[in-house]
Protein backbone atom coordinates (compact mmCIF):
# COMPACT_ATOMS: atom_id res chain seq x y z
CA UNK A 1 0.00 0.00 0.00
CA UNK A 2 2.92 2.71 0.81
CA UNK A 3 3.92 2.55 -2.62
CA UNK A 4 0.28 3.10 -4.12
CA UNK A 5 0.33 5.98 -1.28
CA UNK A 6 3.07 7.60 -2.96
CA UNK A 7 1.29 8.38 -6.14
CA UNK A 8 -2.18 8.69 -4.85
CA UNK A 9 -1.27 11.02 -1.78
CA UNK A 10 -4.04 12.85 0.61
CA UNK A 11 -4.03 15.83 -1.35
CA UNK A 12 -4.47 14.29 -4.78
CA UNK A 13 -7.25 11.93 -3.50
CA UNK A 14 -9.09 15.21 -1.96
CA UNK A 15 -8.70 17.42 -5.26
CA UNK A 16 -10.06 14.43 -6.89
CA UNK A 17 -13.02 13.92 -4.54
CA UNK A 18 -13.79 17.88 -5.10
CA UNK A 19 -11.50 19.45 -7.58
CA UNK A 20 -11.09 24.00 -6.93
CA UNK A 21 -11.79 25.98 -9.92
CA UNK A 22 -14.13 23.48 -11.24
CA UNK A 23 -16.60 25.05 -14.50
CA UNK A 24 -16.59 27.44 -16.68
CA UNK A 25 -15.67 31.16 -16.50
CA UNK A 26 -18.07 33.27 -18.01
CA UNK A 27 -15.54 36.01 -18.58
CA UNK A 28 -12.80 33.89 -20.14
CA UNK A 29 -10.67 35.71 -22.63
CA UNK A 30 -8.48 31.95 -23.58
CA UNK A 31 -9.69 28.65 -23.85
CA UNK A 32 -8.12 25.65 -25.05
CA UNK A 33 -9.37 21.79 -25.25
CA UNK A 34 -7.40 18.66 -24.35
CA UNK A 35 -7.46 15.21 -25.01
CA UNK A 36 -6.36 12.12 -24.22
CA UNK A 37 -6.54 9.94 -26.76
CA UNK A 38 -5.21 6.96 -24.64
CA UNK A 39 -7.88 7.07 -22.39
CA UNK A 40 -10.49 9.41 -23.66
CA UNK A 41 -10.24 11.98 -21.52
CA UNK A 42 -11.41 15.53 -22.32
CA UNK A 43 -10.73 18.83 -20.35
CA UNK A 44 -11.88 22.16 -21.42
CA UNK A 45 -9.74 24.91 -19.66
CA UNK A 46 -10.99 28.81 -19.63
CA UNK A 47 -8.99 31.47 -18.27
CA UNK A 48 -8.66 35.15 -18.05
CA UNK A 49 -5.54 36.74 -18.71
CA UNK A 50 -4.93 40.37 -17.85
CA UNK A 51 -1.83 42.15 -18.64
CA UNK A 52 0.35 39.02 -19.14
CA UNK A 53 -1.25 37.83 -15.78
CA UNK A 54 -3.57 34.99 -15.76
CA UNK A 55 -6.10 36.35 -12.69
CA UNK A 56 -8.63 34.00 -12.80
CA UNK A 57 -8.96 29.90 -15.10
CA UNK A 58 -11.30 26.82 -14.44
CA UNK A 59 -11.11 23.79 -16.03
CA UNK A 60 -14.11 20.97 -16.60
CA UNK A 61 -14.47 17.88 -17.85
CA UNK A 62 -14.02 14.00 -16.51
CA UNK A 63 -10.82 12.15 -16.40
CA UNK A 64 -8.89 9.79 -13.73
CA UNK A 65 -7.76 11.17 -10.41
CA UNK A 66 -4.17 12.28 -11.25
CA UNK A 67 -5.68 14.42 -14.27
CA UNK A 68 -8.49 15.80 -12.39
CA UNK A 69 -6.20 16.55 -9.04
CA UNK A 70 -3.60 17.35 -11.21
CA UNK A 71 -5.84 19.98 -12.99
CA UNK A 72 -7.17 21.45 -9.68
CA UNK A 73 -3.99 21.75 -8.22
CA UNK A 74 -2.76 23.51 -11.31
CA UNK A 75 -5.86 26.22 -11.44
CA UNK A 76 -4.75 26.86 -7.64
CA UNK A 77 -0.77 27.12 -8.64
CA UNK A 78 -1.60 29.36 -11.69
CA UNK A 79 -4.15 31.90 -10.47
CA UNK A 80 -2.31 35.52 -10.12
CA UNK A 81 0.54 34.21 -12.13
CA UNK A 82 2.53 36.01 -15.05
CA UNK A 83 2.37 34.12 -18.37
CA UNK A 84 6.26 33.71 -18.18
CA UNK A 85 5.82 32.82 -14.75
CA UNK A 86 3.27 29.91 -15.74
CA UNK A 87 5.73 28.60 -18.23
CA UNK A 88 8.91 28.34 -15.73
CA UNK A 89 6.26 26.56 -13.50
CA UNK A 90 4.97 24.15 -16.95
CA UNK A 91 8.53 23.39 -17.34
CA UNK A 92 8.90 22.35 -13.23
CA UNK A 93 6.01 20.59 -13.31
CA UNK A 94 6.99 18.50 -16.32
CA UNK A 95 10.67 17.20 -15.47
CA UNK A 96 8.85 16.82 -12.14
CA UNK A 97 6.60 14.25 -13.82
CA UNK A 98 8.76 12.69 -15.91
CA UNK A 99 11.77 12.15 -13.09
CA UNK A 100 13.84 15.03 -14.46
CA UNK A 101 13.29 16.52 -11.73
CA UNK A 102 16.55 16.31 -9.28
CA UNK A 103 17.83 20.31 -10.41
CA UNK A 104 14.01 21.42 -9.29
CA UNK A 105 13.55 22.90 -6.09
CA UNK A 106 11.02 21.72 -4.92
CA UNK A 107 9.81 25.01 -3.00
CA UNK A 108 9.06 26.46 -6.49
CA UNK A 109 6.43 23.57 -7.04
CA UNK A 110 4.51 24.19 -3.57
CA UNK A 111 1.76 21.42 -3.37
CA UNK A 112 2.61 20.43 -7.02
CA UNK A 113 5.40 18.06 -5.41
CA UNK A 114 2.32 15.72 -4.60
CA UNK A 115 2.84 14.70 -7.66
CA UNK A 116 5.96 12.96 -7.67
CA UNK A 117 5.29 9.69 -7.06
CA UNK A 118 3.89 9.64 -10.64
CA UNK A 119 7.31 9.79 -12.22
CA UNK A 120 7.28 5.54 -11.12
CA UNK A 121 4.31 5.05 -13.35
CA UNK A 122 5.49 5.86 -17.26
CA UNK A 123 1.59 5.07 -18.37
CA UNK A 124 0.51 8.13 -15.89
CA UNK A 125 2.54 10.72 -16.99
CA UNK A 126 0.36 11.92 -19.90
CA UNK A 127 -2.88 11.98 -17.00
CA UNK A 128 -1.01 14.65 -14.92
CA UNK A 129 0.24 16.61 -17.78
CA UNK A 130 -2.78 16.83 -19.77
CA UNK A 131 -4.15 19.91 -18.03
CA UNK A 132 -0.71 21.75 -18.40
CA UNK A 133 -1.02 21.45 -21.92
CA UNK A 134 -3.98 22.56 -21.88
CA UNK A 135 -3.33 25.60 -20.15
CA UNK A 136 0.16 26.25 -21.83
CA UNK A 137 -2.05 26.12 -25.76
CA UNK A 138 -4.39 28.64 -24.32
CA UNK A 139 -2.39 31.43 -22.78
CA UNK A 140 0.86 30.82 -25.47
CA UNK A 141 -1.31 30.59 -28.40
CA UNK A 142 -4.17 33.53 -27.80
CA UNK A 143 -7.41 31.67 -28.44
CA UNK A 144 -9.80 33.61 -28.22
CA UNK A 145 -13.46 32.54 -26.60
CA UNK A 146 -16.18 31.72 -28.95
CA UNK A 147 -18.44 34.05 -27.52
CA UNK A 148 -22.44 32.42 -26.91
CA UNK A 149 -24.09 35.70 -26.19
CA UNK B 1 -12.34 -27.13 -1.88
CA UNK B 2 -14.00 -26.01 -5.31
CA UNK B 3 -11.33 -23.89 -6.55
CA UNK B 4 -8.66 -26.88 -7.19
CA UNK B 5 -11.43 -28.95 -8.42
CA UNK B 6 -12.98 -26.72 -11.34
CA UNK B 7 -9.29 -26.20 -12.35
CA UNK B 8 -8.43 -29.84 -12.82
CA UNK B 9 -11.89 -31.21 -14.53
CA UNK B 10 -10.51 -30.84 -17.96
CA UNK B 11 -7.12 -30.63 -17.86
CA UNK B 12 -4.49 -29.67 -15.77
CA UNK B 13 -3.89 -25.46 -15.80
CA UNK B 14 -0.49 -26.24 -13.70
CA UNK B 15 1.10 -27.75 -16.34
CA UNK B 16 -0.51 -25.85 -19.21
CA UNK B 17 1.41 -22.81 -17.22
CA UNK B 18 4.54 -24.41 -16.90
CA UNK B 19 4.26 -24.14 -21.16
CA UNK B 20 4.62 -20.49 -20.46
CA UNK B 21 8.00 -18.97 -19.44
CA UNK B 22 6.46 -15.35 -19.03
CA UNK B 23 4.27 -16.36 -16.65
CA UNK B 24 6.65 -17.68 -13.91
CA UNK B 25 7.77 -13.82 -13.34
CA UNK B 26 7.17 -11.42 -10.57
CA UNK B 27 5.82 -7.71 -11.27
CA UNK B 28 6.28 -5.18 -8.62
CA UNK B 29 7.22 -8.06 -5.99
CA UNK B 30 4.46 -10.06 -7.07
CA UNK B 31 3.27 -12.87 -8.82
CA UNK B 32 2.28 -11.97 -12.33
CA UNK B 33 -1.44 -12.23 -12.86
CA UNK B 34 -2.02 -11.71 -16.72
CA UNK B 35 -5.41 -10.92 -17.38
CA UNK B 36 -4.92 -8.97 -20.64
CA UNK B 37 -5.55 -11.58 -23.21
CA UNK B 38 -7.85 -10.04 -25.14
CA UNK B 39 -5.00 -7.65 -26.37
CA UNK B 40 -2.37 -10.27 -26.73
CA UNK B 41 -1.50 -13.92 -25.11
CA UNK B 42 1.83 -14.99 -23.90
CA UNK B 43 3.50 -18.04 -26.35
CA UNK B 44 3.78 -21.04 -25.15
CA UNK B 45 7.52 -22.68 -25.40
CA UNK B 46 6.24 -24.75 -28.48
CA UNK B 47 5.86 -21.29 -30.65
CA UNK B 48 9.42 -19.81 -29.22
CA UNK B 49 11.36 -22.93 -29.82
CA UNK B 50 9.95 -23.04 -33.17
CA UNK B 51 10.67 -19.35 -33.38
CA UNK B 52 14.42 -19.60 -32.91
CA UNK B 53 15.26 -22.82 -34.50
CA UNK B 54 13.98 -21.41 -37.74
CA UNK B 55 16.33 -18.44 -37.50
CA UNK B 56 18.98 -20.13 -36.15
CA UNK B 57 18.87 -23.30 -38.39
CA UNK B 58 15.99 -22.75 -41.00
CA UNK B 59 16.45 -19.54 -42.47
CA UNK B 60 16.04 -18.25 -46.13
CA UNK B 61 13.91 -16.48 -48.25
CA UNK B 62 10.94 -18.78 -49.78
CA UNK B 63 9.89 -19.91 -52.97
CA UNK B 64 12.07 -19.81 -56.07
CA UNK B 65 14.98 -21.18 -54.27
CA UNK B 66 16.59 -24.27 -56.29
CA UNK B 67 19.03 -24.91 -53.33
CA UNK B 68 17.89 -27.33 -50.17
CA UNK B 69 17.56 -24.34 -47.18
CA UNK B 70 15.25 -22.24 -49.55
CA UNK B 71 13.63 -25.50 -50.21
CA UNK B 72 13.42 -26.54 -46.71
CA UNK B 73 11.77 -22.49 -46.07
CA UNK B 74 9.49 -22.64 -48.40
CA UNK B 75 7.77 -25.80 -46.89
CA UNK B 76 7.87 -24.91 -43.66
CA UNK B 77 6.05 -21.55 -44.77
CA UNK B 78 3.23 -23.85 -46.79
CA UNK B 79 3.28 -26.06 -44.20
CA UNK B 80 1.93 -23.68 -42.00
CA UNK B 81 -0.40 -22.60 -44.26
CA UNK B 82 -2.04 -25.86 -44.39
CA UNK B 83 -1.96 -25.86 -40.70
CA UNK B 84 -3.73 -22.40 -40.60
CA UNK B 85 -6.31 -23.87 -43.55
CA UNK B 86 -6.84 -27.32 -41.35
CA UNK B 87 -7.45 -24.99 -38.19
CA UNK B 88 -10.17 -22.83 -39.68
CA UNK B 89 -11.13 -25.77 -41.94
CA UNK B 90 -11.10 -24.30 -44.96
CA UNK B 91 -11.31 -26.42 -48.31
CA UNK B 92 -8.09 -25.56 -49.40
CA UNK B 93 -4.89 -24.01 -47.92
CA UNK B 94 -4.99 -21.54 -51.15
CA UNK B 95 -7.52 -19.74 -49.59
CA UNK B 96 -5.37 -18.94 -46.34
CA UNK B 97 -3.56 -15.71 -46.84
CA UNK B 98 -1.09 -14.71 -44.35
CA UNK B 99 -1.50 -10.81 -43.42
CA UNK B 100 0.34 -8.78 -40.70
CA UNK B 101 -2.91 -8.93 -38.21
CA UNK B 102 -6.65 -9.24 -38.91
CA UNK B 103 -6.75 -5.53 -39.24
CA UNK B 104 -4.93 -6.23 -42.49
CA UNK B 105 -7.05 -8.50 -42.99
CA UNK B 106 -9.96 -6.26 -42.97
CA UNK B 107 -8.16 -3.78 -45.06
CA UNK B 108 -7.01 -6.40 -47.93
CA UNK B 109 -11.10 -6.97 -47.93
CA UNK B 110 -11.69 -3.25 -48.08
CA UNK B 111 -9.30 -2.54 -50.69
CA UNK B 112 -9.83 -5.45 -53.10
CA UNK B 113 -12.93 -6.57 -53.21
CA UNK B 114 -14.25 -3.17 -51.52
CA UNK B 115 -12.66 -1.06 -54.17
CA UNK B 116 -14.06 -3.61 -57.08
CA UNK B 117 -17.67 -4.24 -55.72
CA UNK B 118 -18.59 -1.20 -53.84
CA UNK B 119 -20.15 1.75 -56.13
CA UNK B 120 -21.86 5.36 -54.67
CA UNK B 121 -25.05 4.60 -53.17
CA UNK B 122 -23.91 1.29 -52.44
CA UNK B 123 -24.28 0.22 -48.41
CA UNK B 124 -21.71 -2.05 -46.09
CA UNK B 125 -23.17 -3.23 -42.79
CA UNK B 126 -21.57 -3.47 -39.73
CA UNK B 127 -22.24 -3.39 -35.98
CA UNK B 128 -22.17 -1.04 -33.04
CA UNK B 129 -20.07 -3.17 -31.23
CA UNK B 130 -17.23 -3.48 -33.82
CA UNK B 131 -13.75 -2.34 -33.26
CA UNK B 132 -11.98 0.04 -34.50
CA UNK B 133 -10.25 -2.32 -37.24
CA UNK B 134 -13.73 -3.16 -38.14
CA UNK B 135 -14.73 0.69 -38.77
CA UNK B 136 -12.50 2.53 -40.14
CA UNK B 137 -11.50 0.64 -43.26
CA UNK B 138 -14.91 0.53 -44.41
CA UNK B 139 -15.89 4.31 -43.72
CA UNK B 140 -12.37 5.09 -45.73
CA UNK B 141 -13.69 2.76 -48.67
CA UNK B 142 -17.44 3.97 -48.29
CA UNK B 143 -15.53 8.25 -47.92
CA UNK B 144 -13.86 7.12 -51.42
CA UNK B 145 -17.06 5.16 -53.38
CA UNK B 146 -19.60 7.58 -52.05
CA UNK B 147 -21.16 4.74 -49.89
CA UNK B 148 -22.63 4.18 -47.06
CA UNK B 149 -22.01 2.20 -43.52
CA UNK B 150 -24.81 1.32 -41.79
CA UNK B 151 -24.54 0.37 -38.41
CA UNK B 152 -26.79 -2.65 -36.78
CA UNK B 153 -27.25 -1.83 -32.91
CA UNK B 154 -26.65 -3.50 -29.76
CA UNK B 155 -28.92 -3.99 -26.42
CA UNK B 156 -28.56 -2.94 -23.02
CA UNK B 157 -26.96 -6.29 -22.30
CA UNK B 158 -24.37 -6.03 -25.33
CA UNK B 159 -26.11 -8.48 -27.63
CA UNK B 160 -26.72 -7.34 -31.33
CA UNK B 161 -30.19 -6.86 -32.10
CA UNK B 162 -30.58 -9.49 -34.74
CA UNK B 163 -33.90 -8.13 -35.83
CA UNK B 164 -31.71 -4.52 -36.70
CA UNK B 165 -29.73 -6.29 -38.64
CA UNK B 166 -31.85 -7.93 -41.19
CA UNK B 167 -33.54 -4.58 -41.54
CA UNK B 168 -30.54 -2.95 -43.04
CA UNK B 169 -29.98 -5.61 -45.31
CA UNK B 170 -31.22 -5.09 -48.80
CA UNK B 171 -30.40 -4.45 -52.30
CA UNK B 172 -28.06 -2.08 -51.88
CA UNK B 173 -25.73 -3.81 -49.66
CA UNK B 174 -22.33 -5.67 -50.38
CA UNK B 175 -20.81 -6.88 -47.34
CA UNK B 176 -21.79 -7.55 -43.86
CA UNK B 177 -18.94 -7.49 -41.80
CA UNK B 178 -19.00 -8.59 -38.17
CA UNK B 179 -17.30 -9.49 -35.12
CA UNK B 180 -17.34 -12.98 -34.45
CA UNK B 181 -16.73 -12.35 -30.41
CA UNK B 182 -16.87 -8.82 -29.42
CA UNK B 183 -12.95 -7.68 -27.50
CA UNK B 184 -14.78 -5.28 -24.91
CA UNK B 185 -17.70 -6.86 -23.98
CA UNK B 186 -17.66 -10.89 -24.58
CA UNK B 187 -20.63 -10.67 -26.43
CA UNK B 188 -20.58 -14.26 -29.21
CA UNK B 189 -22.85 -12.58 -31.80
CA UNK B 190 -24.66 -15.50 -33.66
CA UNK B 191 -22.58 -15.54 -36.86
CA UNK B 192 -24.38 -18.81 -38.57
CA UNK B 193 -27.52 -16.90 -38.33
CA UNK B 194 -25.89 -13.55 -40.09
CA UNK B 195 -24.26 -15.38 -42.79
CA UNK B 196 -28.22 -17.28 -43.52
CA UNK B 197 -29.63 -14.00 -43.34
CA UNK B 198 -27.24 -12.13 -45.69
CA UNK B 199 -27.14 -14.95 -48.30
CA UNK B 200 -30.51 -14.96 -48.65
CA UNK B 201 -29.93 -11.33 -50.51
CA UNK B 202 -26.59 -12.94 -52.19
CA UNK B 203 -24.66 -10.58 -49.82
CA UNK B 204 -21.06 -12.10 -48.60
CA UNK B 205 -20.37 -11.68 -45.03
CA UNK B 206 -16.77 -10.73 -43.35
CA UNK B 207 -16.24 -12.31 -39.76
CA UNK B 208 -13.44 -10.87 -37.80
CA UNK B 209 -12.30 -13.83 -35.58
CA UNK B 210 -9.68 -11.84 -33.60
CA UNK B 211 -11.40 -13.02 -30.81
CA UNK B 212 -13.16 -15.47 -31.18
CA UNK B 213 -10.39 -18.22 -32.43
CA UNK B 214 -8.48 -18.74 -29.42
CA UNK B 215 -11.56 -19.58 -27.24
CA UNK B 216 -13.63 -21.81 -29.67
CA UNK B 217 -13.35 -24.02 -32.49
CA UNK B 218 -13.67 -22.10 -35.78
CA UNK B 219 -14.99 -24.12 -39.22
CA UNK B 220 -15.49 -21.74 -41.84
CA UNK B 221 -17.38 -23.89 -44.55
CA UNK B 222 -19.53 -24.87 -41.33
CA UNK B 223 -20.14 -21.14 -40.52
CA UNK B 224 -20.99 -20.84 -44.50
CA UNK B 225 -18.81 -17.31 -44.44
CA UNK B 226 -17.30 -15.77 -47.38
CA UNK B 227 -13.82 -14.22 -45.14
CA UNK B 228 -12.77 -14.74 -41.77
CA UNK B 229 -9.91 -13.07 -40.19
CA UNK B 230 -7.28 -14.31 -37.51
CA UNK B 231 -4.32 -12.43 -35.86
CA UNK B 232 -1.34 -14.96 -34.58
CA UNK B 233 -0.61 -13.12 -31.45
CA UNK B 234 -3.93 -13.60 -30.01
CA UNK B 235 -3.52 -17.41 -30.59
CA UNK B 236 -0.68 -17.90 -28.64
CA UNK B 237 2.07 -17.04 -31.59
CA UNK B 238 3.77 -14.42 -32.91
CA UNK B 239 3.10 -10.65 -33.26
CA UNK B 240 3.31 -9.54 -37.01
CA UNK B 241 1.66 -12.45 -38.80
CA UNK B 242 -2.32 -13.11 -39.55
CA UNK B 243 -4.45 -14.94 -41.75
CA UNK B 244 -7.01 -13.86 -43.89
CA UNK B 245 -9.47 -17.11 -45.58
CA UNK B 246 -11.44 -16.08 -48.32
CA UNK B 247 -13.88 -17.96 -50.11
CA UNK B 248 -11.72 -18.93 -53.58
CA UNK B 249 -13.93 -17.89 -55.87
CA UNK B 250 -14.21 -14.57 -54.31
CA UNK B 251 -10.38 -14.07 -53.91
CA UNK B 252 -10.15 -15.64 -57.86
CA UNK B 253 -12.20 -12.49 -59.16
CA UNK B 254 -10.88 -9.92 -56.80
CA UNK B 255 -7.90 -7.37 -57.66
CA UNK B 256 -4.46 -7.75 -56.18
CA UNK B 257 -3.86 -6.07 -53.04
CA UNK B 258 -0.45 -5.18 -53.34
CA UNK B 259 2.11 -5.00 -56.20
CA UNK B 260 5.79 -6.31 -55.64
CA UNK B 261 7.42 -9.75 -56.08
CA UNK B 262 6.11 -12.86 -55.38
CA UNK B 263 2.51 -12.32 -56.43
CA UNK B 264 3.36 -12.04 -60.14
CA UNK B 265 3.54 -14.88 -62.53
CA UNK B 266 5.04 -12.76 -65.39
CA UNK B 267 6.02 -9.05 -65.68
CA UNK B 268 6.73 -6.50 -68.66
CA UNK B 269 6.39 -3.29 -68.66
CA UNK B 270 3.35 -3.57 -71.20
CA UNK B 271 1.91 -5.92 -69.02
CA UNK B 272 1.90 -8.57 -65.64
CA UNK B 273 0.01 -11.65 -64.95
CA UNK B 274 -0.64 -11.98 -61.76
CA UNK B 275 -0.25 -15.32 -59.59
CA UNK B 276 -2.33 -17.74 -58.41
CA UNK B 277 -4.09 -17.99 -54.98
CA UNK B 278 -2.78 -17.27 -52.40
CA UNK B 279 0.48 -15.61 -54.13
CA UNK B 280 -1.62 -13.37 -55.69
CA UNK B 281 -2.42 -11.41 -51.95
CA UNK B 282 1.27 -11.89 -50.71
CA UNK B 283 3.55 -9.29 -52.46
CA UNK B 284 7.49 -9.03 -51.46
CA UNK B 285 8.56 -11.36 -48.85
CA UNK B 286 6.15 -11.99 -46.12
CA UNK B 287 6.64 -12.89 -42.59
CA UNK B 288 8.11 -16.14 -43.00
CA UNK B 289 9.44 -16.95 -39.16
CA UNK B 290 6.01 -15.38 -37.86
CA UNK B 291 3.91 -17.61 -40.34
CA UNK B 292 5.76 -20.99 -39.23
CA UNK B 293 5.21 -19.94 -35.16
CA UNK B 294 2.08 -19.25 -36.17
CA UNK B 295 1.45 -22.80 -37.28
CA UNK B 296 3.14 -24.14 -34.19
CA UNK B 297 0.81 -21.80 -32.16
CA UNK B 298 -2.42 -23.70 -34.14
CA UNK B 299 -0.66 -27.07 -33.44
CA UNK B 300 -0.39 -26.47 -29.29
CA UNK B 301 -4.30 -25.28 -29.25
CA UNK B 302 -4.95 -28.45 -31.79
CA UNK B 303 -2.87 -30.47 -28.95
CA UNK B 304 -4.48 -28.64 -26.61
CA UNK B 305 -7.91 -28.97 -27.55
CA UNK B 306 -10.52 -26.07 -27.95
CA UNK B 307 -13.14 -28.38 -25.89
CA UNK B 308 -11.10 -28.59 -23.21
CA UNK B 309 -9.82 -24.51 -23.38
CA UNK B 310 -13.62 -23.95 -23.83
CA UNK B 311 -15.32 -25.81 -20.57
CA UNK B 312 -11.97 -24.34 -18.38
CA UNK B 313 -12.56 -20.53 -19.71
CA UNK B 314 -16.22 -21.52 -19.17
CA UNK B 315 -15.99 -22.48 -15.84
CA UNK B 316 -13.30 -19.26 -15.21
CA UNK B 317 -15.52 -16.72 -16.56
CA UNK B 318 -18.42 -18.03 -14.02
CA UNK B 319 -16.28 -18.03 -11.03
CA UNK B 320 -15.10 -14.70 -11.84
CA UNK B 321 -18.62 -13.13 -12.89
CA UNK B 322 -19.97 -14.00 -9.18
CA UNK B 323 -17.10 -13.31 -7.39
CA UNK B 324 -16.37 -9.69 -8.88
CA UNK B 325 -20.59 -9.64 -8.58
CA UNK B 326 -19.37 -9.20 -4.98
CA UNK B 327 -17.96 -6.13 -4.97
CA UNK B 328 -19.62 -3.16 -3.82
CA UNK B 329 -20.39 -0.59 -6.88
CA UNK B 330 -19.05 -2.87 -9.75
CA UNK B 331 -20.75 -2.40 -13.02
CA UNK B 332 -20.61 -4.87 -15.57
CA UNK B 333 -20.28 -3.80 -19.37
CA UNK B 334 -21.54 -6.83 -21.45
CA UNK B 335 -23.86 -9.14 -19.78
CA UNK B 336 -24.67 -11.28 -22.87
CA UNK B 337 -26.13 -14.63 -22.55
CA UNK B 338 -23.98 -15.76 -25.02
CA UNK B 339 -20.14 -14.41 -24.07
CA UNK B 340 -16.83 -15.96 -23.45
CA UNK B 341 -13.79 -14.72 -21.17
CA UNK B 342 -13.78 -11.01 -21.10
CA UNK B 343 -15.37 -9.11 -18.02
CA UNK B 344 -15.17 -5.62 -18.44
CA UNK B 345 -16.29 -3.21 -15.86
CA UNK B 346 -16.61 0.40 -14.15
CA UNK B 347 -16.08 0.87 -10.39
CA UNK B 348 -18.78 3.21 -9.41
CA UNK B 349 -16.51 6.87 -8.55
CA UNK B 350 -13.13 5.36 -9.86
CA UNK B 351 -12.18 5.87 -13.13
CA UNK B 352 -10.58 2.54 -14.75
CA UNK B 353 -7.01 4.55 -15.29
CA UNK B 354 -7.09 4.16 -11.68
CA UNK B 355 -8.34 0.67 -11.27
CA UNK B 356 -5.44 -0.13 -13.64
CA UNK B 357 -2.43 1.31 -11.95
CA UNK B 358 -3.88 0.08 -8.20
CA UNK B 359 -4.66 -3.67 -9.25
CA UNK B 360 -0.85 -3.10 -11.06
CA UNK B 361 0.83 -2.62 -7.79
CA UNK B 362 -0.42 -5.99 -7.22
CA UNK B 363 0.47 -7.19 -9.77
CA UNK B 364 -2.60 -7.74 -11.92
CA UNK B 365 -2.49 -6.52 -15.39
CA UNK B 366 -5.52 -5.53 -17.13
CA UNK B 367 -6.53 -3.37 -18.95
CA UNK B 368 -8.18 -0.17 -18.68
CA UNK B 369 -9.82 2.58 -21.50
CA UNK B 370 -11.58 2.21 -24.31
CA UNK B 371 -10.33 -0.97 -26.13
CA UNK B 372 -10.78 0.87 -29.32
CA UNK B 373 -13.90 0.52 -29.45
CA UNK B 374 -15.39 3.92 -28.75
CA UNK B 375 -19.19 3.40 -30.32
CA UNK B 376 -19.60 0.75 -27.67
CA UNK B 377 -18.07 2.92 -24.85
CA UNK B 378 -20.72 6.11 -25.92
CA UNK B 379 -23.58 3.49 -26.30
CA UNK B 380 -22.94 2.50 -22.54
CA UNK B 381 -22.59 6.39 -21.35
CA UNK B 382 -18.63 5.28 -20.19
CA UNK B 383 -15.10 6.96 -20.76
CA UNK B 384 -13.82 3.44 -20.56
CA UNK B 385 -14.37 0.32 -18.85
CA UNK B 386 -11.73 -1.88 -16.85
CA UNK B 387 -11.25 -5.08 -18.64
CA UNK B 388 -9.73 -8.90 -17.75
CA UNK B 389 -10.07 -11.07 -20.22
CA UNK B 390 -8.54 -14.77 -19.69
CA UNK B 391 -6.81 -17.38 -21.79
CA UNK B 392 -6.74 -21.53 -20.70
CA UNK B 393 -3.23 -20.94 -18.90
CA UNK B 394 -5.39 -18.67 -16.13
CA UNK B 395 -6.78 -20.09 -12.72
CA UNK B 396 -9.33 -18.93 -10.37
CA UNK B 397 -6.69 -18.50 -7.64
CA UNK B 398 -5.59 -15.75 -10.01
CA UNK B 399 -8.94 -14.70 -10.35
CA UNK B 400 -9.35 -14.44 -6.05
CA UNK B 401 -5.90 -11.96 -6.72
CA UNK B 402 -7.80 -9.89 -9.11
CA UNK B 403 -10.71 -9.64 -6.51
CA UNK B 404 -8.21 -8.57 -3.43
CA UNK B 405 -6.19 -6.05 -5.81
CA UNK B 406 -9.61 -4.49 -6.43
CA UNK B 407 -10.62 -4.53 -2.83
CA UNK B 408 -7.37 -2.50 -2.47
CA UNK B 409 -9.12 0.50 -4.99
CA UNK B 410 -11.81 0.64 -1.91
CA UNK B 411 -9.19 1.15 -0.13
CA UNK B 412 -7.40 3.85 -1.35
CA UNK B 413 -10.37 5.79 -3.37
CA UNK B 414 -13.00 5.43 -0.55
Amino acid sequence: MSELRDLYQEVILDHNRSPRNFGHLDDANRRADGHNPLCGDRLDVTVKVVEGVVTDLRFKGSGCAISKASASLMTEAVKGKTIDEFNELFDYFHRLVTGETLSVDERALGKLAVFSGVRDYPARVKCAILAWHTLKSAVNDSQEVVSTE
Amino acid sequence: MSKVTIDRIDFDVRSIRKQFPLLAQSVRGKPLVYLDNAATTQKPQAVLDTLSHYYAAGNANIHRGVYALSQDATQAYEGARSKVAKFLNAASPTEIIFTRNATEGINLVAQTFGRSMVAAGDEVVISEMEHHSNIVPWQLLCEEKGAKLRVAPINDDGELILDELAALLGPRTRLVSIVHMSNSLGTINPVRRIVDLAHEQGIPVLIDGSQAAYHMAVDVRALDCDFYVVTGHKLYGPTGIGALYGRSRLLNDMPPYQGGGDMISSVTFEQTTYNELPHKFEAGTPHIAGAIGLGAAVDFLTEVGFDAIASHERRLLDYATGMLSELPGLRFIGTAREKASILSFVLEGVHPHDVGTVVDTEGVAIRTGHHCTQPVMDRFGVPATARASLAMYNTTDEIDHLVSALSKVREVFG
